[in-house]
């Protein structure tokens, strides 16, 4: 981003613990493309899913349907667990789990 | 503002909105988006024939409402276009949601607005109740006090829009039917000395440079909404440098001069009243009857309310005894209207302050007369000579 006029926008996706209202692009612009995985909306989770491996009978259904790309595979497509840090906790992974015990939500704790 | 001309300039004969609509041709912008709203609809009206004529280059979106057109100059200036839009009272009010959003997202949008009166009752003529409203939305206010200071106000504000310390947009105020229906006598530019004034827009993000991704408008929590907040003060607050910059550039190629205000005949008064707009005519006649007859009273005809030039105007009004200020809407506040509100609290700290009155006038378009006027300057007038004010609110011209 050195060609962005705005001097304060590479600062704006990871802020500096000093950053104040001088450093942050005008207007709330987000001054560049392909960066939606920066915000870390796993920080909103009130509830936390927890896959259980054992249990687990890799139908997928939990991949197909999490709203946030949320589920983690290998390089096999098997789920192998959760990317807490985007994960919103909306609970649609268990509730479309067929298997019971493969896919809870539990609290999440504050 | 002092009635100068520069040689190559030429005099014309148009109306307010007619004056607003050849500056407009003149800056030439990239897109118009406009809903007919009256007193204003002549200024879209006249433009759009400018447009079909093949006389501008600008691209003109006829939509369906204000909330559309808003949007559209929101959306074309987020790409980069130089964007104009004007509207008047209700228009303005279903415009509001994206009138902030225009200001928060800091894009220089242009919009002259032809007051009027907010509905209801249903009423189309002037008063300051529309723009009054947005005062707290973000924009930069500029009052006229005629068809030439509504053709100069429109071509300053550009530059003041677009200057990288203010990115802002701005209003250019002028009072329905009473300029933009009366015909007057104007000094205008020619083409290229506004084409030179105006020079490019050069946006700091524009949607339409696609090697540099850009998102306007999205969410803005908890983490960093007040520091955005606290970014569009500080772009309000340069304003009140660039404004006198941008003014005094402007009277290098016109030879009429801007500040914030224009005092009239202050320096010894012991009455001074303050309105916006077109009310400044009258009083300036009714001041001028009363000097003649011995009687210190002096005019300050505020141009900029937004940002409000609070340290200049201590300046102008410290030490003089009695101030009226002159409110063309009514608050609702019980407790008199906005511009007495806002001038009274800049003058708090002042030392010497004035005792200050506050005159609801002219609401739907009644007519403010030079005997109106004249009366808040002798009641003024008394007040100074015997030290206090009888009554702090007063509703002139109103059936009693
Ligand atoms: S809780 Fe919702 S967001 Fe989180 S992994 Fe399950 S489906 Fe995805
Ligand atoms: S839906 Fe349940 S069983 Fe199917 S892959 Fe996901 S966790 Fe495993």
């Amino acid at each position: 981003m050195s060609d962005c006029r705005d001097e304060g926008c590479q600062r704006w996706q990871t802020p500096a613990p000093d950053a104040t209202w001088r450093d942050v692009p005008r207007g709330g612009v987000i001054p560049r493309g392909g960066n939606a995985a920066e915000y870390q909306t796993g920080d909103w989770r009130s509830a936390r899913p927890i896959h259980d491996a054992d249990l687990c009978i890799q139908c997928r259904l939990c991949w197909v349907y999490c709203p946030d790309s949320s589920i983690l595979t290998n390089e096999e497509g098997e789920v192998i667990g959760i990317d807490y840090d985007h994960c919103k906790g909306c609970g649609i992974c268990a509730a479309e789990c067929p298997k019971e015990g493969a896919m809870t939500m539990i609290a999440e704790e504050f | 503002m002092s009635l100068a001309a520069k040689s190559n300039e030429i005099r014309m004969a148009l109306t307010g909105n007619e004056s607003v609509a050849y500056a407009m041709k003149q800056i030439n912008p990239d897109v118009v988006a406009a809903y007919p709203i009256t007193p204003q609809t002549e200024i879209v009206q006249i433009f759009s024939s400018y447009v079909a004529d093949g006389d501008v280059d600008t691209v003109f979106e006829r939509v369906e409402s204000e909330h559309s057109a808003m949007s559209a100059v929101v959306g074309a200036a987020a790409a980069g276009a130089r964007s104009m839009t004007a509207t008047s009272a209700n228009g303005l009010a279903l415009m509001w949601e994206v009138v902030y959003i225009a200001a928060s997202n800091r894009l220089p949008i242009v919009m002259p607005v032809v007051n009027r009166a907010l509905s209801g009752p249903i009423n189309i003529h002037c008063d300051h109740s529309d723009t009054m409203g947005a005062r707290d939305s973000g924009w930069i206010q500029l009052y006229s006090e005629n068809a030439q200071e509504a053709y100069d106000n429109t071509l300053q504000a550009v530059r003041i829009a677009e200057h990288p310390d203010v990115e802002l947009p701005v209003m250019v105020c002028q009072d329905g039917f009473i300029i933009s229906h009366a015909l007057d006598n104007l000094y205008t530019l020619d083409d290229a000395a506004v084409q030179a004034f105006v020079g490019q827009n050069n946006p700091r993000y524009s949607l339409l440079d696609v090697d540099h991704p850009t998102t306007f408008g999205p969410l803005d929590l908890q983490d960093w909404y007040f520091e955005h907040k606290r970014q569009q003060a500080e772009g309000m607050k340069n304003a009140l440098d660039v404004i006198p910059e941008i003014a005094k550039e402007y009277e290098g190629i016109s030879g009429r001069d801007y500040g914030f205000f224009e005092e009239y005949r202050t320096d010894d008064a012991e009455a001074v009243m303050m309105v916006l707009g077109s009310t400044a005519g009258t009083a300036k006649d009714v001041v001028d009857a009363m000097r003649s007859e011995g009687k210190r009273v002096g005019l300050v005809k505020l141009r900029v309310f937004r940002p409000l030039p609070v340290a200049h105007l201590v300046r102008a009004l410290r030490g003089k005894p009695a101030l009226a200020i002159m409110d063309r809407a009514e608050s609702f506040a019980a407790s008199g209207g906005p511009l007495y509100k806002e001038i009274r609290s800049a003058l708090y700290d002042c030392e010497q302050a004035p005792m200050v009155s506050n005159y609801i006038y002219g609401l739907g378009g009644r007519d403010i007369r030079p005997e109106d006027l004249r009366q808040v300057f002798e009641d003024n007038l008394r007040a100074a000579a015997a030290g206090h004010i009888e009554k702090p609110v007063t509703y002139l011209g109103v059936r009693e």
